[in-house]
């Protein structure tokens, strides 16, 4: 294995994990609240699909020349605006109707789905987004000339692998340190315990639920363009390895980070793994890698549930009457 | 209880009516010269001829099977939105027996796609629901998983062992491997131009399917292991006290909401005329047959109509794409899915305001 094959074997890791972090903080958020929440993919499909249009538009049709800083925090901005307008309708349905929240989810994943293409198509006339790459940094001064982890995380880099991490540490910091943190879980683990000492819980989900609709708005847009030139309607499941992201990742935070290090990696090498020559002989079918993390999670899950990590009322709504 | 059947069908309808609004407000939106003929060709297309009935009815087949696996499942407490997985499997077990097995007896190298196919569909059904009953993993969570290692199990099996590589997709079936249509082809049929007539592609397939509907309605109603397994769908726990052996029963439900769906793999992919596309995709039957089932109220004989009611709006969706992405339909779909989550909700409001009107008309 040449240096160069390493070297872009980490920097696809980089590119599958930080979205998968940033979209399994999302659910994390929603989940701890106390909501269940399937529509990650969903949010990320309509998040990209709004933030690339954006861009598609800025640079094809209206034609502004902006720094590509200007343009990704444009983008940004907007992608988390959608993830929050679509997660309000996931809110009201899970807290205020207090619906089945697996249909909401479901029905949420397959309209993004159906409405990224029929958007596309109706106003580009193909299903394709096409943007230019302007947000790649080549090189970042200094730290890029460090022997072996300048050229893995400092070369061929992007702002939005630094916004993962940062978002990391915020949302460890927001949950486990500050007293919104402890609301929150508090509506997730006992809802009817935290009401009882004048906590709004549904006030708390509709935050879980909005978080987590910003970040994984924004977590399509971080998908989308380190690995692209066009989005073509579809984020390929990676709403849904968020997922499982989150459960392998045991709902924390340090955990989540090695969860989506571990399934960036296998992934990465799944894409690439016919440079690699051990790998090549074995003969296995890149198949088999790509539904490593799945079968890891299900693995974890079967080992694990009887004790599980995961929060005490996810899942139901919340009633006064059961109090 | 007549009462109540009356609301629940009034609820499907207003679901139904507000999903078509949505979708017909999103036409509005994006072409308004073309909308007001799109949407009425959506809603008539369907019934214009005999051909067009057939493939409403034959496009009706898969997600019917679909539609009674998820309700089957959600009659006895339990999610499985792993359809798409088990149907995927079914599918491609048809598949690899009608494309080998040349030296078998037609009709019996059918009967055993079609048997292959339901078993397979309950082995991969099996595996959320063992996980549920003995480690207590939530059987949604376990699905998506199984969806994901389905979807790359079959794009392999495929890629290796059944692939068409022109068109990047799974092989052709032999045409003696194919369903068979029992003259359905002879009755709807239509002259699409002068001196041209074309039939539907519709075959055995639906009696299969009419047939499936019927025995789930006969298992839920009429037996006790369907009483059994309804009962732990109302409250786990107290079927375990009424001596029902509950781990068992939801291991059976999964397994017969599986087979229900691979049945469905088999009977799409034995018709000859779909196939599954190279590369990894999840197949969409088993999320239609999510809204099938909810539109159809889970019960068996509902979902038969409201089965050819979605394919219909397929049906409809694919001739407006001259001026509108087909996507339309999923839209509609999707939002007919979303107030299904609180068509209880829909229920209790219409009970509120229109029942009292009935309550009038049957005392009087």
């Amino acid at each position: 294995m040449t240096i160069a094959v390493f070297n872009s074997i980490m920097h696809w890791t980089i590119f599958i994990m930080i979205p998968l972090i940033v979209v399994s903080l999302g659910g994390l958020f929603s989940e701890k609240s106390g909501v269940v929440n399937i529509a990650l993919e969903g949010k990320m499909i309509l998040g990209a699909f709004f933030g690339t249009i954006f861009m598609h538009y800025v640079q094809n049709i209206w034609v502004i020349t902006m720094p590509g800083w200007l343009l990704l925090l444009c983008t940004l901005l907007i992608a988390t605006i959608v993830g929050i307008i679509i997660s309000l309708v996931h809110a009201y349905a899970s807290i205020n109707l207090r619906a089945n929240q697996v249909i909401s989810g479901i029905a949420i994943n397959m309209f993004a789905a159906a409405f990224a293409i029929y958007g596309a198509r109706s106003t580009l006339g193909t299903q394709h987004i096409r943007f230019t790459n302007v947000m790649r940094i080549d090189h970042v001064p200094g730290l890029g000339s460090i022997p072996f982890i300048g050229p893995i995380m400092f070369q061929n880099t992007y702002f939005t692998s630094l916004l993962g991490i940062i978002i990391l540490l915020i949302v460890s910091f927001v949950l486990f340190k500050t007293k919104f943190g402890l609301r929150l879980r508090a509506c997730g683990e006992h809802p009817q315990a935290a009401d009882s000492v004048g906590i709004s819980v549904s006030k708390m989900r509709y935050a879980g639920v909005i978080l987590s609709g910003a970040l994984a708005g924004m977590g399509g847009v971080i998908y989308i363009i380190p690995i692209a030139a066009e989005f073509s309607g579809t984020v390929a499941g990676y709403g849904f390895l968020a997922l499982a992201v989150l459960i392998f990742g045991a709902w924390n935070p340090k955990r989540i980070f090695f969860a989506a290090l571990f399934f960036g990696l296998t992934l990465s090498v799944a894409s690439q793994f016919t440079a690699i020559p051990f790998l090549r002989d074995l003969g296995i079918h890149a198949n088999f890698f790509r539904m490593t993390p799945y079968v890891a999670t299900l693995v974890v899950l079967a080992l694990t549930s009887k004790n599980t990590l995961a929060p005490k009322a996810v899942g139901q709504p919340y009633d006064k009457g059961g109090r | 209880m007549k009462r109540d059947s009356i609301m629940s069908f009034l609820s499907s309808l207003v679901v139904l009516v507000i999903g078509l609004f949505v979708g017909f407000l999103i036409l509005l939106f994006s072409n308004p010269g073309a909308a007001a003929g799109a949407f009425s060709t959506i809603l008539t297309f369907g019934f214009s001829s005999m051909r067009n009935i057939g493939d409403v009815l034959h496009g009706a087949t898969p997600i019917i099977m679909t539609g009674l696996s998820v309700a089957f499942a959600f009659k006895t407490g339990l999610f499985n939105i792993g359809a798409t997985g088990q149907f995927a499997f079914g599918g491609l077990v048809a598949i690899l027996i009608g494309l080998n097995f040349q030296g078998m007896p037609d009709g019996l190298r059918i009967l055993f796609a079609l048997v292959a196919a339901t078993a397979a569909g309950a082995a991969w059904g099996a595996i959320p629901g063992l996980l549920k009953a003995y480690r207590n993993v939530h059987e949604v969570i376990s699905c998506i998983m199984t969806n994901y290692i389905g979807m790359f199990l079959v794009g392999y099996f495929v890629e290796q062992h059944a692939f068409f590589a022109i068109e990047n997709r799974s092989a052709s079936l032999p045409t003696n491997s194919n369903l068979p249509t029992l003259g359905l082809d002879r009755v709807f049929q239509s002259e699409i131009l002068p001196g041209l007539i074309r039939s539907s592609d519709i075959n055995a397939g639906f009696f299969i399917a009419i047939f499936m509907a019927i025995v789930i309605y006969l298992i839920l109603n009429k037996t006790t292991f369907g009483y059994e397994l309804k009962a732990c769908g109302f409250n786990r726990d107290a079927a375990k006290y009424a001596g029902i052996n509950e781990n068992r029963n939801i291991v059976a439900a999964m397994m017969i909401s599986g087979a229900l769906a691979g049945l469905g793999g088999a009977l799409l992919y034995l018709s000859g005329t779909v196939h599954i596309a190279a590369g990894n995709n999840l197949l969409p039957y088993g999320f239609t047959g999510i809204s099938v089932a909810f539109l159809g109220l889970s019960n068996p004989i509902g979902i038969i109509f409201s089965g050819a009611l979605v394919s219909h709006l397929f049906l409809g969706g694919a001739r407006i794409q001259l001026n509108f992405p087909i996507e339309i339909v999923e839209i509609v779909i999707s939002i007919i899915i979303y107030f299904c989550a609180f068509v209880f909700l829909v229920k209790t409001f219409l009970g509120k305001h229109i029942g009292k009107l009935f309550k009038g008309g049957e005392k009087s």
